[in-house]
């Protein structure tokens, strides 16, 4: 009769790997630059555009608004804060740093809603990355 | 209404898995955002009187 051994102590579960892919470090990055882009990468066309057009929307409304652009070279914390959020729209933020739009100090209420709207335009880009990350990792279908 | 709208599908895309939960939580947050709005404007009021 065979003997059978028992392992004691190493029955513990394993988290589920996630190997990095190339689509893992490609879809984020394209993510970033075009607002949905990383999802439609991923054959996810339907989210892809839904975040195109949030962001791009949210982004053009600040800019309508008036709304300031953030350049990496405040000092002050805040505006440190304002540039990340700013930068996170990708290419729409290079655009509007080259074509010069958001540079003005505008002091008005709706200057300070669309302020808002571009760092929120570029948070949430940022998050929708992510997404595009996780999906590519397979963590998300 | 315009930013609740546009942060609300983000949220919804970005936090869940199906497409059904995607637009129930993507409700969800629309309603947090509104109600929210809302329950600020009347403590505003209030504090205001």
């Amino acid at each position: 009769m065979a003997k059978t051994t028992i392992d004691k102590g190493k029955n513990t579960p394993t988290a589920p790997e996630y190997p990095i892919t190339t689509m893992a470090v490609v879809a984020p990055i394209v993510g970033w630059l075009i607002p949905g882009g990383g999802h439609i990468l991923l054959k996810r066309y339907v989210r892809g555009a839904l975040l195109l057009v949030s962001v791009l929307a949210m982004f053009v409304i600040g800019l309508g608004m008036q709304g300031r652009i953030y350049k990496p070279n405040g000092g002050d914390i805040l505006d440190i804060l304002g540039f990340v959020g700013d930068a996170g729209a990708g290419l729409l933020y290079f655009a509007a740093r080259i074509m010069d739009w958001g540079n003005v100090m505008a002091a008005n209420a709706a200057a300070d809603y669309g302020k808002t709207f571009l760092i929120v335009a570029g948070l949430l880009n940022f998050i929708a990355a992510a997404d595009a990350h996780h999906i590519a990792l397979g963590k998300k279908p | 209404m315009v930013f609740a709208i546009f942060a609300s599908i983000v949220f919804g895309i970005t936090q869940k898995d199906s497409t059904m939960e995607q637009v129930k939580y993507g409700l969800y947050c629309f309603a947090l955002f509104v109600g929210g709005v809302f329950i600020a404007g009347w403590v505003m009021a209030l504090i205001r009187r």
